[in-house]
């Protein structure tokens, strides 16, 4: 390949998300938000815990809530990478957690994370 | 108004109780619940510890969806005609709940308790609604989470004939989140498959 193009082609590859996540639309999030509202909410923790904070957050640590012991034990923080990995499946992400919500689409998913880094 | 005076739908425990002290597969609870044709299908493996984690879950989202119609019930904010409709949804959500408390007793598990009313409260108290609409907004809502909730659910439950029950009782969510939204004169999900994902 010749340089010249080489050069446009990583630059074009720079500027494309490295990630799903990356390219979601919080305000469309936001809206697909609604779909996670039946258990959980910014700053209540309800069926589910609170959302406030969570990308950054280590999983399953929010004072007072009962998570699963599988979530409990997870060890990880939470990342938009996992967050997406999450919702497309999180008894595959973290077998024996109470939650069995998936979100199929992918673009959804981005939506979603994006509206929930705002929440930070 | 109380619990003691809304009025009960029968619930399907009678359906589900007929069987003896043994753990029980969930195509076996299909059959005690007449599903005789859906019960013949049904044999694949399932992992209904896995099971009984998910319709917990499910149990705890109907609990508060019955504690978030007494207490808006309670609140002095909708009309008698309003209640009415309120009651009757909420009995459907006891009926929600009463089927999946019974569903995991027979998959061996312990249903989840109710928390607290302050708990349940704090969810009204969010939304803090000043008049009959604003109480029929955050029902709708939560009609809507509740079934977008059950339909990301079904792919996760491990026998299908869970995956039914969850469907079945999604079903009934859309209606409320519908009959909801018709009498906030409000409109309905311009597109088609705007549930789920």
């Amino acid at each position: 390949m010749p340089v010249g193009l080489g050069f446009v082609v990583a630059a074009l590859a720079a500027a494309i998300p490295a990630t799903a996540a990356e390219a979601g639309d919080a305000a469309r999030g936001q809206v697909v938000y609604e779909r996670c509202e039946a258990c959980h909410s910014p700053d209540l923790d309800r069926i589910g815990p609170h959302h406030r904070g969570i990308v950054g957050r280590v999983a399953g640590s929010v004072k007072g809530f009962d998570y699963s012991p599988a979530l409990r034990k997870a060890g990880f923080v939470w990342t938009e990478a996992l967050l997406d990995r999450w919702l497309t499946d999180p008894q595959k992400l973290v077998p024996g957690n109470k939650m069995g919500f998936r979100l199929g689409d992918p673009a959804m998913r981005a939506d979603v994370i994006a509206y929930l880094k705002t929440l930070n | 108004m109380t619990e003691n005076t809304m009025t009960r739908v029968p619930a399907r425990r009678s359906l589900l109780s007929g069987g003896g002290k043994a753990i029980l597969s969930a195509s076996a609870i299909a059959l005690l619940g007449g599903h005789e044709l859906l019960a013949a299908k049904l044999a694949h493996a399932a992992d209904p510890k896995k099971d009984v984690q998910i319709l917990n879950t499910a149990r705890g989202l109907e609990l508060e969806g019955i504690n978030v119609y007494q207490i808006a019930a309670e609140s002095g904010l909708v009309t008698p005609d309003t209640l009415k409709v309120a009651v009757y949804f909420q009995s459907q959500h006891r009926d929600h709940a009463e089927t999946l408390a019974e569903t995991i007793r027979k998959l061996g598990g312990r249903p989840v308790d109710p928390k607290s009313k302050d708990e349940y409260a704090k969810v009204v108290t969010a939304a803090a609604p000043k008049n009959e609409a604003d109480v029929l907004r955050l029902a709708s809502k939560l009609e809507k989470g509740a079934a977008n909730a059950y339909l990301g659910t079904i792919q996760s439950l491990t026998d299908p004939a869970l995956s039914l029950i969850c469907a079945r009782i999604a079903a009934d969510e859309v209606m409320h989140f519908t009959a909801l939204t018709l009498t906030l004169k409000e409109a309905l999900p311009p597109r088609s498959m705007s549930f789920g994902a």
